[in-house]
């Protein structure tokens, strides 16, 4: 016994002074040791081979996509179901039909001349409010642009929401952006600027601060496809896994890149045959079953915060509608390819599911048609009325504090208005006042 | 095709791809969406597009390489489909920066810039696309790069601008006239790098007074090197201070955009200024 301790005991201090690895074999208390070449190079420690073969991505599979609810609503895996209780799938529902009808009317106002830019969210709903319903209230939301629904999982009203389209005083933005470049402090959603994919490693460097905050919350950050082909994405990607960041990339692949489609835009397995290159967990979802996306959502937050490592969930969906009121799809694709993924849309999905439960009808969806049709239409009349913030809005928040030569510009504007009133559209803005 | 086709979403992409199109010996006209998404462009076009030639000793070379890229205000473009950042590119010594104010002069400029052996940027004023209409010449023809164009002749005040400042400028001319019986020289800039620096202050000998506006920000903005230039090989012919009519020191805003340009009503205080100092 002392001999074969011994034994293995030399057979320890060999392992620890010889540079080549070893591979300890048996289960005896004879412990033996063969001597394997692995390489030995700070970059990657796997085997060698001696076999010439390049790794060929079209030979592998491509990345399976996860889905709980078929097509007609039906549960195809009981045991992945997450068995949401009524009142929750009723505001899923509400919300994604909402969000539906508030596009739709947007839309036509910028048509309208009444507002001058649009961006809808058709096809995509189940994205938002999947993972929305999945998180916690104080997580951290980064978008690009197409997730209005988050923010209506949360709470922001119809209200805040045509007030921003406006620019008009009760404008959380104060009358700075664009349409749809929502934000509010209240519901943890950071504004939105048109740039795509600036968004990414600010998440991983949020989530960083939220690490070393030990607050327990975690941040999702939104994109499409395309914005996945910017160089920030690669930023995003490796400084969140090399610093250990609780953030959730949630990648909305929806076919196109305004004109571009998929097929233009990478050549590998999209998204998600991304993260493990860069050591991330990584998950493709069906982004039009809403209960899918909530269960990877869910789980991926839960990895997040408890091992403080970032995640890639890529939501396979598609953009029914036009990227934004500035393009017309009907220019590279053709109306029967859009009216085919319809038919996959995830509010029909979610329709069919609760028709099936008993939990909603005909005359149900009828009557919140018109109800939801209603409430938009109010607050649009409201937002429409409403004056925009006085000119003095123009030279505030650049910095924290206005500096003498910005304060200087300002008293030449208000002079030359003195001068100009005429000229000038004073009457649809609030007075001027600089405080 | 091969000749015309999308690429993925990446600027900085987009641009190396041309310049490394350029060095391989094709042509290549790489556009960015809007002038205010070039930035992750911005390390290719000055570190290497910008350097090729000097830092090879002339051994290579992206001369065949053009960009162009929709710039400026268009009525409700706000932060990001608004910016005229010119000023930027005029900062950098080895490309040239390129600004029409209408059709036929977009065809020639363009068209010289692609034919020209240096990388040129070429900012389209967007709000022109479909403001401005103009017969053009089917035929080839180019226009000069690196000269100013003076559009309308006059003798009391010198105004200069470039893309769709131009016609602001044009109609602050009219006004002044009608107004205040000013007689303005109306000059287009057209090359922001390298600048004719010629025509500005000859006009500028004759005139006197000198008002340069841009829809750019006013601090460092391109009317602040003309500004410089001018007020250095002018001096004695300058009746009053250089006055510069520019956008406001903060980012390009959406509601406010009617009180941010350089309007013809600013241009017309200007020019009082200028005429009253």
């Amino acid at each position: 016994m002392a001999a074969k301790l011994g034994g293995a005991l030399r057979t320890l201090r060999y392992l620890t002074t010889r540079p080549v690895s070893c591979r300890l074999i048996g289960t005896s208390p004879s412990v033996r040791c063969v001597h394997e070449d692995r390489p030995q190079f700070p970059g990657s420690k796997s085997k060698f081979t001696y076999k010439l073969s390049f790794l060929d991505p079209d030979e592998e599979a491509g990345i399976p996509v996860y889905r709980v609810m078929n097509s007609e609503g039906e549960m195809t895996e009981k045991s992945e179901d997450p068995k949401i209780d009524k009142t929750t799938v009723l505001k899923m529902y509400r919300d994604m039909t909402l969000l539906n009808s508030m596009d739709k009317i947007l839309y036509e106002s910028q048509r309208q001349g009444r507002i001058s830019f649009y961006m809808t969210n058709f096809g995509e709903e189940a994205t938002h409010i999947g993972s929305a319903s999945a998180l916690h209230p104080e997580d951290m939301v980064f978008g690009q642009y197409r997730e209005a629904g988050v923010l209506m999982w949360r709470g922001f009203t119809l209200d805040q929401f045509i007030n921003q389209c406006y620019g008009n005083t009760e404008d959380v933005g104060k009358g700075r952006q664009m349409p749809v470049h929502y934000g509010s402090q209240d519901l943890h959603f950071v504004t939105i600027s048109s740039p795509l994919a600036t968004q990414m490693p600010q998440a991983s460097g949020a989530a960083y601060a939220f690490k070393r905050a030990q607050n327990g919350k975690c941040v999702i950050c939104y994109f499409g496809e395309g914005a996945a082909s910017e160089g920030d994405a690669h930023a995003a990607f490796n400084f969140a896994a090399t610093l250990d960041c609780p953030v959730i990339f949630f990648c909305r692949n929806n076919g196109y890149a305004i004109s571009t489609p998929t097929s233009d835009q990478y050549r590998g397995d999209g998204i998600a045959s991304r993260g493990s290159g860069y050591g991330m967990l990584t998950i493709r979802v069906d982004g039009n079953d809403v209960f899918a996306v909530h269960n990877v959502t869910k789980e991926a937050r839960e990895i997040c915060v408890s091992h403080n490592r970032p995640v890639l969930i890529e939501a396979m969906t598609y953009r029914i509608g036009h990227h934004s009121t500035s393009d017309d799809s009907s220019m590279y694709r053709k109306k029967g390819e859009v009216v085919k993924f319809d038919t996959n849309n995830p509010i029909g999905r979610l329709r069919s599911y609760m028709v099936k439960q008993g939990w909603w009808n005909d005359d149900q969806e009828n009557e919140w048609k018109e109800e939801s049709k209603k409430m938009v239409m109010e607050s649009f009349a409201k937002a429409e009325k409403r004056k925009k913030p006085n000119p003095t809005e123009l030279f505030k928040d650049v910095y924290e504090e206005i500096p003498p030569h910005l304060q200087k510009q300002m008293d030449s504007l208000k002079e030359h208005l003195s001068k100009n009133e005429d000229k000038y559209p004073t009457q649809n803005y609030e007075a001027w006042s600089e405080h | 095709g091969d000749r015309v086709f999308n690429s993925p979403l990446s600027e900085q992409g987009i641009v190396a791809f041309g310049i490394g199109l350029a060095v391989g010996g094709a042509t290549a006209i790489a556009e960015i969406q809007f002038a205010d998404y070039i930035f992750p462009a911005f390390d290719q076009i000055t570190n290497e597009a910008a350097k090729f030639r000097y830092r090879s000793g002339n051994l290579f070379d992206c001369g065949k390489l053009t960009i162009r890229t929709p710039c400026g205000a268009v009525g409700h473009g706000a932060l990001y489909h608004s910016q005229s950042p010119e000023a930027f590119f005029a900062h950098i010594p080895g490309i040239k920066v390129v600004i029409p104010r209408g059709p036929y002069q977009a065809k020639g400029l363009l068209l010289s810039c692609i034919r020209d052996p240096n990388p040129c940027v070429f900012f389209e004023p967007k709000i022109l696309y479909r403001g401005a209409i103009e017969e053009v010449p089917t035929k080839d023809y180019t226009l000069p790069l690196s000269q100013a164009e003076v559009v309308q002749e006059g003798n009391d005040v010198t105004l200069v601008g470039w893309g769709t400042q131009v016609h602001v400028l044009l109609e602050v001319a009219k006004i002044a006239q009608e107004k205040l019986g000013m007689s303005c020289e109306v000059i287009d800039l057209r090359t922001i790098l390298p600048w004719d620096s010629d025509t500005i202050c000859k006009s500028v000998v004759k005139t006197g007074r000198l008002l340069v506006a841009h829809e750019a920000t006013h601090t460092m903005g391109f009317a602040a090197e003309i500004a410089a230039t001018v007020q250095s090989e002018c001096f004695l012919n300058l009746e009053s201070p250089i006055e510069r009519v520019c956008g406001y020191d903060t980012p390009f805003p959406h509601v406010f955009e009617p009180f941010y340009i350089p309007d013809q009503w600013k241009c017309l205080e200007g020019i009082k200024k200028l005429v009253n100092y």
